[in-house]
């Protein structure tokens, strides 16, 4: 509670002093003749300044810095209580901490001097929003609805503008809107602005609520690519409007048509290729992995401005530039630089999203765009509402005729109380030409009030609405190797199936033939390729996991869990050479760094057989002692929330990044395990084995955090150093093993319950498991 | 296996669960298929049409009853049945026989594909087939062991080292079968 009072505080001085600021730069501006920047001009001073006020030197860098600050800090104060949060979505909290600053500036300067400008939003707060949402795109997902998605995203968007318009222009007509100069085509102009749905309002209040996939991607899927239609339809009615209405014949219409082909297709067009060039760089980048990850973000841009550059949709640009990099960048790239771009491209996202809303309430405190007439605005809202939701059930009536899974009543009602308008409409509507468009203050305003209504409103609403009509929600649940098998049999069932029955369905375009052949082998580094399959990715994950367990259960019991199993020697090549040579070849070299005396534990490991923990638990069956408590190797890892590489929840989350920061954790204690079996090894051989007491027991929680000096912590040891000596484990450490990792403890019960470490001088290992031999 | 006659399309539609037009059209299929005119297809005949497949040669092999060689039109519609999507608003009174395009056929379908043997169960070498058979060059054999082994270990929940139907169906239970299990066109 403090802090937030404190945080509040720090905001009001900050806004204090940046108004106070401001004011001074008439003053300062006044003087510059004399003090100059440069200070070249020494003229008017007569003795040497030890310190000089130099505002106008940084104003406007200090000013953008000074409110980014201020953004932020009030994102802070809002998440400081999540009780609010759950009932209120963010964006709205941030409107309204917006129109408190804008008060305050208003206040004190009587003339609202900081609004959102068109220019800086549109280059420099949303580029880096859409990346976001192109690169954490789940594909599949939205290629396999990408039908129902484009028909939305087009006819819906059209329907929205077409109709807006010309019902404002019949209400017009009807006097309801008393005097105002708006002909029909401006009318239009207003409605295209209107129509679209905002990507950026869509993810903030869809965030907190978490529908299903598929309802999820059908309206955000909308959002992101309806630009395309807006962008024509705001640029033809603008020439339009400056035409004239006389000079509107077919062959403009007809242009018109063409052109939203031209920047719809162009725009993604030129993204695809942007984002294969992407890809492409990632594949030679593995000399300056320092730098790697900031290449999507420059070339990302310049995907951006160049689609803006060429009248073309911008943000369909940027959307498939992040779809078509985002399978290719992940595999090429080392894993360091993958967590570094998902950070930073959230990190970008969450602030400029947050920018904008602050900026969107400050600048509804200025008194020259109010301008209210009461029908224009309410009948707007009205009609918004209205025909967004006819527009929906109508497009899915039709959708639902040819898709295999329908959409229902119920979503499709989320569907069209989804339609959220945001920043884009402002920032269009703020475009407007002031002397051509009479009334543009009057439409500024009416924006801005429907963008609150449907932020505030709308995502106010929006959870309860969920709940109340009992939405299937995500799925939050990791599928098992069963299902992943059984998934790819499907898939494979259908396209041979489709194959037989003479059909091309939707399979027939997932057959991965031509993307395997060309573009992976174009795109994707050779060792990238190898590790693709998604299958064994998965098997190889859950092995890591099943390491870690046994890591965290031995060191969690105290006793010591490692047991000599000689007769069963992983061959440390085949199964870690090969593997983890490329999957982790940092761990070879720490190891070479570590192990003086072995230069390449590697080869000496190969050379003598490596008392070490067979990490293949598998091999060794032993199912007679799996426990009664039947506890899964998945589901015991809750606790871990490990997640393989390629299965990334896609939770639209912007401050919610499940990664997997495990696996530096994961190879951290895989290198200090390797590294102490080794020195037990060489300490055995010795035939000196004091045993060696744990000398720091860093007691790790069991969630996932950022390890990002784990890695560089090699010459440090800190953390647990495993007993050297090779103990059975105790009988309570047996029972209390897990039922699967039973295979690697021995089968030795001791005579005496009790759990005390026995038998320390214990050096003959323990009888294979019998099974060893009759399996497989 | 004396030549059955050109079958009209004047099955009984309770047990095969397509509408006519739809039956027209895969006996339209059947003919084209049927290159010599035999009235039933052979494997090659089924082969013939599939792209690279891993598992393609148990999907043909599901459309022979075991011991046959040829299929007729009656049967390549039944199990092309099993594909139609499920309507969900169907009651069934429990005379009639469960459509082939129920959640449960549609998992015993899968099911088979794996369990050659038709003993009923999963075996490990089963399905060590057909993850060799789909996971091909890129894994080695000790790791498709482990696969294997680890998929059982899931599933299996009377320790019998193979998976019966019971198990597979839960197993699945959370994967939408209707919706990975049908081809649309089938309705």
């Amino acid at each position: 509670m403090a802090e937030r009072w404190r945080s509040a505080l720090l905001l009001c001085l900050l806004m204090a002093a940046s108004s106070l600021a401001n004011s001074e730069t008439p003053v300062s501006s006044s003087t510059g003749n004399e003090t100059t920047g440069t200070g070249h001009e020494t003229a008017a001073i007569t003795t040497l300044p030890i310190v000089t006020w130099k505002w106008h030197h940084v104003e406007v860098p200090y000013l953008v810095a000074l409110w980014v600050l201020v953004s932020w800090l009030c994102k802070l104060v809002i998440e400081a209580n999540h009780n609010v949060t759950n009932y209120i979505p963010e964006s709205a909290l941030l409107i309204c901490f917006g129109f408190i600053l804008g008060g305050m500036i208003w206040g004190a300067d009587k003339v609202q001097t900081f609004k959102l400008t068109p220019t800086t939003f549109f280059f420099y707060l949303l580029p880096q929003i859409i990346l976001d949402t192109g690169y954490s795109m789940p594909n599949k997902l939205f290629f396999t609805n990408l039908g129902a998605i484009l028909i939305h995203a087009i006819i819906g968007t059209c329907w929205n503008a077409a109709t807006l318009g010309l019902s404002l222009w019949g209400c017009h007509q009807g006097g309801a809107m008393g005097n105002i100069e708006i002909g029909l085509l401006q009318y239009l102009l207003y409605g295209s602005l209107m129509a679209a749905v905002d990507p950026v309002a869509v993810i903030a209040v869809f965030e907190q609520v978490h529908v299903n996939e598929v309802l999820f991607i059908l309206v955000f899927g909308e959002s992101l690519l309806n630009d395309g239609v807006t962008v024509v339809l705001f640029n033809v009615f603008d020439a339009f409007v400056s035409l004239g209405g006389g000079a509107i014949d077919a062959k403009e219409i007809v242009k018109g048509i063409v052109s939203f082909f031209v920047v719809a297709f162009g725009g993604s067009l030129l993204g695809t290729v942007f984002g294969l060039l992407i890809s492409l760089l990632s594949r030679c980048t593995k000399n300056i992995q320092i730098i790697e990850p900031g290449f999507i973000f420059v070339l990302g841009y310049l995907a951006y401005l160049t689609a803006e550059m060429l009248s073309l949709s911008s943000i369909l640009s940027i959307v498939f530039c992040g779809v078509c990099c985002q399978k290719y960048m992940n595999s090429n790239m080392d894993e360091n630089s993958i967590q570094t771009v998902r950070y930073a491209m959230k990190v970008f996202a969450n602030g400029s999203e947050t920018i904008i809303f602050v900026f969107l309430g400050i600048s509804a405190i200025d008194k020259t765009i109010w301008v209210w007439n009461t029908g224009f605005i309410l009948l707007t809202l009205f009609f918004i509402l209205i025909y967004r939701f006819i527009g929906v059930f109508i497009l899915t009536w039709f959708l639902n005729r040819s898709r295999l899974v329908p959409i229902s009543f119920v979503e499709q009602i989320i569907m069209g109380y989804g339609g959220l308008r945001g920043a884009v409409a402002y920032g269009l509507a703020v475009n407007l030409n002031e002397t051509k468009i009479k009334e543009k203050n009057l439409m500024v305003c009416t924006t801005l009030i429907v963008v609150y209504f449907t932020v505030i409103l709308q995502g106010v609403t929006m959870k309860p609405l969920v709940q109340w009509l009992n939405v299937k929600r995500a799925a939050t649940v990791d599928l098992t190797l069963v299902e992943k098998v059984q998934n790819k049999v499907f898939e494979h069932m259908l396209v041979a199936i489709e194959d037989i029955s003479g059909q091309i369905g939707d399979n027939y375009w997932r057959n991965k033939n031509f993307e395997e052949k060309w573009m992976s082998r174009l795109l994707l580094k050779p060792s990238a390729r190898k590790k693709q399959d998604r299958l064994f990715n998965v098997f190889h994950q859950l092995n890591l996991q099943d390491a870690m367990e046994y890591v965290k259960e031995g060191e969690h019991r105290g006793s010591l869990e490692f047991i000599r199993n000689e007769s069963a020697f992983v061959d440390f090549k085949k199964k870690f050479g090969e593997d983890y040579e490329e999957a982790m070849p940092d761990i070879m070299a720490v190891m070479a760094d570590d192990q003086g005396s072995l230069n390449d534990p590697v080869s000496a490991c190969r050379r003598d057989p490596v008392p070490s923990v067979s990490l293949e638990m598998h091999e060794q069956n032993m199912r007679g002692l799996r426990e009664a408590e039947g506890i899964n190797s998945h589901y015991l890892l809750d606790q871990h929330l490990y997640k393989s590489r390629k299965q990334h929840r896609y939770r639209f989350s912007r401050s919610h990044l499940d990664i997997n920061q495990d696996e530096n954790e994961v190879q951290e204690i895989f290198q200090r395990t390797m590294r102490s079996r080794l020195e037990s090894f060489k300490s055995g051989k010795m035939g000196v084995a004091p045993p060696k007491t744990i000398t720091k027991h860093t007691k790790r929680e069991p969630q996932p955090k950022v390890q990002p000096s784990a890695r560089f912590n090699r010459k440090h040891k800190s953390g647990i150093e495993n007993p050297v000596n090779p103990v059975a484990p105790s009988e309570r450490a047996q029972v209390r093993t897990p039922g699967h990792l039973h295979r690697l403890a021995s089968l030795r019960t001791s005579a005496q319950p009790g759990d005390t470490v026995r038998d320390r001088n214990l050096l003959t290992p323990p009888p294979p498991p019998h099974r060893d031999d009759d399996h497989l | 296996m004396n030549p059955e006659p050109e079958p009209e399309p004047r099955l009984n539609l309770c047990v095969i669960p397509v509408s006519a037009a739809v039956l027209l059209r895969l006996h339209q299929r059947f003919q084209f298929l049927d290159k010599d005119s035999r009235g039933h297809l052979r494997s090659e005949d089924l082969e013939a049409e599939l792209s690279e497949n891993p598992i393609g040669d148990r999907i043909v092999g599901a459309f022979f009853q075991p011991g046959q060689e040829t299929v007729d039109f009656p049967s390549f519609v039944r199990v092309l049945a099993h594909f139609r999507p499920t309507e969900k608003n169907r009651t069934r009174d429990g005379v009639q026989p469960e459509p082939a395009n129920s959640r449960n056929r549609k998992l015993k379908f899968a099911f088979q594909l794996y369990d050659q043997d038709r003993d009923g169960k999963i075996s490990r070498t089963e399905l060590l087939q057909v993850l060799r058979e789909m996971l091909g060059l890129q894994v080695t054999e000790e790791q498709l062991q482990s696969i294997a082994e680890r998929a059982i270990q899931e599933a299996d929940l009377d320790r019998d080292d193979a998976i019966c139907f019971d198990k597979f169906r839960k197993s699945l239970e959370k994967v939408d079968i209707d919706h990975k299990m049908s081809v649309r066109f089938l309705e």
